[in-house]
C-alpha cells in the first residue's frame, strides 16, 4: 500500500469574490519530510493555497486533507501547522522569549519545559541570549529567525513560509536560504515555502510547483524544471531564456524541425505533441549557446551588440539578421578574449538544449 | 530647526501656558486689598490674638476709608471681604457713609460707635489675615476650610463645606462615565476596524455627526427623550418592560447618558486607530501557533490595542471633569459638578479668585489620576515597536 501524502489538496477552488477563482481546480500532494516550493509571479494565487492550507481562508470548493484527515473547515488553531509569515509577524508586545514560548504557553508546557525548549529553538536559529529583547530591537534577520524559531517550537509536523526572505538584502537572503535549508535537513519537517523568486527556488527545493493564474504550470524537482519546462511560461519564468520564433515543419524520431522566421533551420525537443504547420517559439538558456559552430546540431550566424561584463561570467548581446536578440552567457574564463563589438559571430547549440513550445 | 519651532513656541506660551499660570496666580492673588487700604497695611501688625487692635490700627483704617469714600473701590473692597467674612460689606458701606473725622479724639471709639462689629476681635483677625499681597483664603475655602481668629485652619461649618463633595462626585461620574466609553467604546471601534472600508465609512459617519450638532442641542433632545413622558420611557412601557415610567432625567442616570453620549466619540476615534494599526498577521500568527480565538483576544488583540484605550480613556476622563452644561440640564440639583461652581463663581458670582483655586484643584485632580493610571496600566508597558 502507498503511504498517504502528508498534504492533500483535492480539487480545491477558491474565490474572493464569488465570480473569478483566484486558485482553480488544485490537486497537488505534498509528501512527508519534502521542501515544496510554490513559485509564480505576483497574484498567481501562491499566498491563498497557504492560507488555505493554515487555516485563514476556506476553500470554496474542494478538501484539503493533511494527514488523511479532512481539514477543509478546522480553524487554524486546530491544524498544528507552523507558519511563518512575510512581515514575520512577532508579537511587538512581548519579549523574543515570550514570543517563541507563545505556542508553548498556549499549550500548557510546564514553565520549567517551556523554557528549556525555548532556549534550544533560539540556540537553533543562533539566537540564544537574544530571549530577553524586544522584536523591535533586532534586524530584520534576527526578526525573521525568531519567527522561524516560533514556529518550530511547538514541533509541528508541517511548516508553512509566506515569503519568508522577501524583506531581507541579497547577502543576508542567501546565508538565511542556506540556514533554512540546513534547518530542514536537520529537522525533517515538511515545508512549504511560497517565493516569487526563481533562484531561491531553484536552490531550496526538492519539488517546486509553479503558479500562473491559479493553476499549477508545472509540478517537478528543479533540475527538471530547468532543463525541461513543460510549458513557454516555465521556461521564461525559471531562469533565463532565449527566444527564437518560427514554423513547425514536421518531426523525426521525436524530434522537431523548425524554420526560423529569418529562414534559418533548427532542431529541437518539443514540448507535447504540435502539428506540422503551427507557429512556434524555440527557446535557449543562454548559458548554452557556445561560440563556433562547430559538432553543434543547430548554428545562427549573429553580430555582436553589447558585451556587459558580470564579474563571473560576460554576456553578449547579439543581433539576428531578422532583428530579433540573442543573448550568450560565458563563463569568464582567464584567458579568453571577449569578442569585438560590431563583429559577426557563429554561435552554436545542441538539439537537447533547444525546446520547441507551441506559441501562445 | 530652532528658529522655525520658536513661532510656534511663541505661540503656545502666549495661548495655552500664560493664561493657566495668570489664573492659577489669580486663586492667591490679593492685590486688591492692600491697594485700597495702604495705610493700614502699613500699620496692621502685631497685637495679640482674641484683643482689639491699637488706637493707630483704627486711624489708619479711618485714613484709608476717607480716601476711598465714594469711590468704587470701596465696593469691590467691601465685596471681597464679604466672601472671607459676611456681613462684613454692611460694616464697610455703613462705617464709609458715617465715616468720623480723621481728627477725633479716638479713632477707636469713633468707629465703634459707627458699628459696634469694629469692637469684634474676629472682624481685625479676618482683616489682618486678608491685608497681605497674597492670600490662601480661594485655597482653603475650595477645600471647605478656613482660618479662625487665631490663623489656625479649621473645617468651614457643616452646611457650608460643599466642595470636597463635590469634587468626589466629579471624580465619580468622569470614572464612571469613562468606564461606560471604554464599555461602549470597545466594540464600536473593533467592529469599525474589522469592517470593509465603505462599511467603515458610514460607522465613522455615524459617530462624528453628533461632532456637528451643538452640545446644548444634544443634551436638550436627551431630556425630550428621557423625560417621563418621552420616547424612551413610552417605548418601554408600550413593550411591557415597565409599567409606570422610569425617572431617567434630571438625576445621575440621566447625566450618564448624555455624558456618555457626548464623549463616545473621544473613546471611539483614538481606539478605532489604534486598532486599525493592529496587522492582521499578527492575530493570524498567534491562531496558529494553537490560540483559540478568546485567547488571541485576551493576548494579543487587547494587549495592542491598549495605547488606544488609554488615549481614549484618557481623553474623556479629561473633558468629562470639566463638564458643566450637560449636568446643568440633565440632571438634578445633587448631580451638579465643579465645572458648574467654576463657572458660577466666573460669571455669575464674580469670585474670580475662588473660580481659579477650584481650577487649580481640579487641575491637581486630573494630573493626579493621571499618574495614578500611569502607575497602574505602566506607561513603559504600553510602548508597542
Ligand atoms: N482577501 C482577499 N480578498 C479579495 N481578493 C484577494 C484577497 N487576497 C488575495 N486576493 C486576490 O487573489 C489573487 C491571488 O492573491 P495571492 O495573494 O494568493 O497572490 P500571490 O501569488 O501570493 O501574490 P504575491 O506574490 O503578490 O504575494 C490576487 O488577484 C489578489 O488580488
Ligand atoms: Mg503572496
Amino acid at each position: 500500500m502507498q503511504p498517504h501524502p502528508l498534504v492533500r489538496f483535492s480539487k480545491v477552488d477558491k474565490s474572493y469574490d464569488g465570480v473569478s477563482c483566484v486558485v482553480k481546480s488544485l490537486d497537488l500532494d505534498i509528501a512527508r519530510g519534502e521542501f515544496l516550493t510554490l513559485l509564480g509571479p505576483s497574484g498567481s494565487g501562491k499566498t491563498t493555497t497557504l492560507m488555505m492550507l493554515a487555516g485563514f481562508e476556506v476553500p470554496t470548493a474542494g478538501a484539503i486533507l493533511l494527514d488523511g484527515r479532512d481539514i477543509t473547515h478546522l480553524p487554524p488553531h486546530k491544524r498544528g501547522i507552523g507558519v511563518v509569515f512575510q512581515n514575520y509577524a512577532l508579537f511587538p508586545h512581548m519579549s523574543v522569549a515570550e514570543n517563541v514560548a507563545y505556542p508553548l504557553t498556549v499549550r500548557g508546557v510546564d514553565k520549567a519545559e517551556a523554557k528549556r525548549r525555548v532556549d534550544a529553538a533560539l540556540d537553533m536559529v543562533k539566537l540564544g541570549g537574544f530571549g530577553g529583547r524586544r522584536p523591535a530591537q533586532l534586524s530584520g534577520g534576527q526578526q525573521q529567525r525568531v519567527a522561524l524559531a516560533r514556529a518550530l517550537v511547538f514541533e509541528p509536523d508541517l511548516v508553512l513560509l509566506d515569503e519568508p526572505l522577501g524583506a531581507l538584502d541579497k547577502q543576508l537572503r542567501e546565508r538565511m536560504q542556506y540556514e533554512l535549508k540546513q534547518l530542514h535537513e536537520r529537522l525533517g519537517k515538511t515545508m512549504v515555502y511560497v517565493t516569487h523568486d526563481q533562484s531561491e527556488a531553484l536552490t531550496m527545493s526538492d519539488r517546486i510547483a509553479v503558479f500562473d493564474d491559479g493553476k499549477i504550470q508545472q509540478l517537478a524537482p528543479p533540475t527538471e524544471l530547468y532543463e525541461k519546462p513543460s510549458s513557454l511560461f516555465v521556461a521564461e519564468f525559471v531562469g533565463e531564456n532565449n527566444r527564437l520564433e518560427g514554423t513547425l515543419l514536421g518531426m523525426d524520431a521525436g524530434i522537431a524541425r523548425v524554420k526560423l522566421d529569418d529562414g534559418v533551420e533548427l532542431r529541437g525537443m518539443p514540448a507535447g505533441n504540435i502539428a506540422a504547420g503551427v507557429k512556434i517559439v524555440a527557446s535557449v538558456r543562454p548559458e548554452r549557446l557556445a561560440l563556433g559552430g562547430e559538432g553543434h546540431a543547430n548554428r545562427l550566424s549573429l553580430t555582436v551588440e553589447r558585451v556587459v561584463f558580470h564579474g563571473d561570467a560576460l554576456r553578449l548581446v547579439l543581433r539576428r539578421k531578422g532583428g530579433g536578440e540573442v543573448m550568450v552567457k560565458l563563463p569568464n574564463a582567464a584567458k579568453a578574449t571577449p569578442p569585438e563589438r560590431g563583429s559577426t559571430l557563429e554561435i552554436g547549440f545542441d538539439l537537447a538544449d533547444c525546446r520547441i513550445f507551441e506559441a501562445a | 530647526m530652532l528658529a522655525l519651532m520658536a513661532p510656534s513656541v511663541v505661540f503656545v506660551c502666549l495661548v495655552f501656558v500664560l493664561p493657566i499660570a495668570l489664573f492659577l496666580f489669580r486663586a492667591v492673588d490679593n492685590s486688591d486689598v492692600p491697594r485700597a487700604l495702604p495705610k493700614l497695611a502699613l500699620v496692621i501688625g502685631t497685637w495679640n490674638d482674641g484683643e482689639l487692635p491699637p488706637e493707630p490700627v483704627y486711624r489708619a483704617l479711618v485714613a484709608d476709608l476717607t480716601v476711598l469714600r465714594g469711590s468704587p473701590e470701596l465696593a469691590i473692597l467691601a465685596r471681597r471681604l464679604n466672601y472671607a467674612l459676611p456681613g462684613f460689606r454692611g460694616t464697610l458701606t455703613r462705617t464709609g457713609r458715617m465715616l468720623p473725622a480723621s481728627d477725633v479724639p479716638s479713632a477707636k471709639d469713633a468707629l465703634i460707635a459707627v458699628d459696634a462689629k469694629w469692637a469684634d476681635p474676629e472682624i481685625w483677625a479676618v482683616l489682618r489675615q486678608q491685608s497681605g499681597p497674597v492670600t490662601d483664603f480661594f485655597l482653603l475655602t475650595a477645600l471647605d476650610r478656613k482660618r479662625d481668629v487665631a490663623g489656625d485652619i479649621v473645617p468651614v461649618a457643616g452646611d457650608q463645606a460643599i466642595f470636597i463633595d463635590l469634587y468626589g462626585r466629579t471624580l465619580w461620574v468622569s470614572l464612571g462615565v469613562t468606564l461606560f466609553c471604554v464599555i461602549l467604546g470597545f466594540p464600536i471601534a473593533a467592529a469599525m476596524a474589522r469592517a470593509t472600508p465603505a462599511t467603515a465609512n458610514w460607522m465613522l459617519l455615524g459617530v462624528l455627526v453628533p461632532f456637528w450638532t451643538s452640545l446644548l442641542v444634544r443634551t436638550t433632545a436627551w431630556v425630550i427623550l428621557l423625560q417621563n413622558e418621552g420616547l424612551v420611557n413610552r417605548a418601554l412601557i408600550w413593550l411591557g418592560v415597565l409599567d409606570t415610567p422610569l425617572q431617567l432625567v434630571f438625576n445621575r442616570t440621566g447625566v450618564y447618558i448624555a455624558m456618555v453620549h457626548v464623549l463616545l466619540p473621544y473613546m471611539i476615534l483614538p481606539l478605532y486607530s489604534v486598532m486599525k494599526g493592529i496587522q492582521q498577521s499578527h492575530l493570524r500568527a498567534a491562531s496558529s501557533l494553537g490560540a483559540s480565538p478568546l485567547r488571541v483576544f485576551f493576548t494579543i488583540y487587547l494587549p495592542l490595542s491598549m495605547p488606544g484605550v488609554v488615549a481614549g480613556a484618557t481623553l474623556v476622563f479629561v473633558s468629562a471633569v470639566g463638564f458643566y452644561v450637560t449636568p446643568a440640564l440633565v440632571g438634578g440639583p445633587r448631580d451638579q459638578m465643579i465645572g458648574y461652581f467654576i463657572s458660577y463663581f466666573t460669571n455669575s458670582a464674580v469670585n474670580w479668585g475662588l473660580a481659579s483655586a477650584l481650577g487649580a484643584f481640579l487641575l491637581l485632580l486630573v494630573a493626579i489620576t493621571y499618574l495614578i493610571l500611569g502607575k497602574l496600566v505602566g506607561f513603559d508597558r504600553l510602548k508597542v515597536r
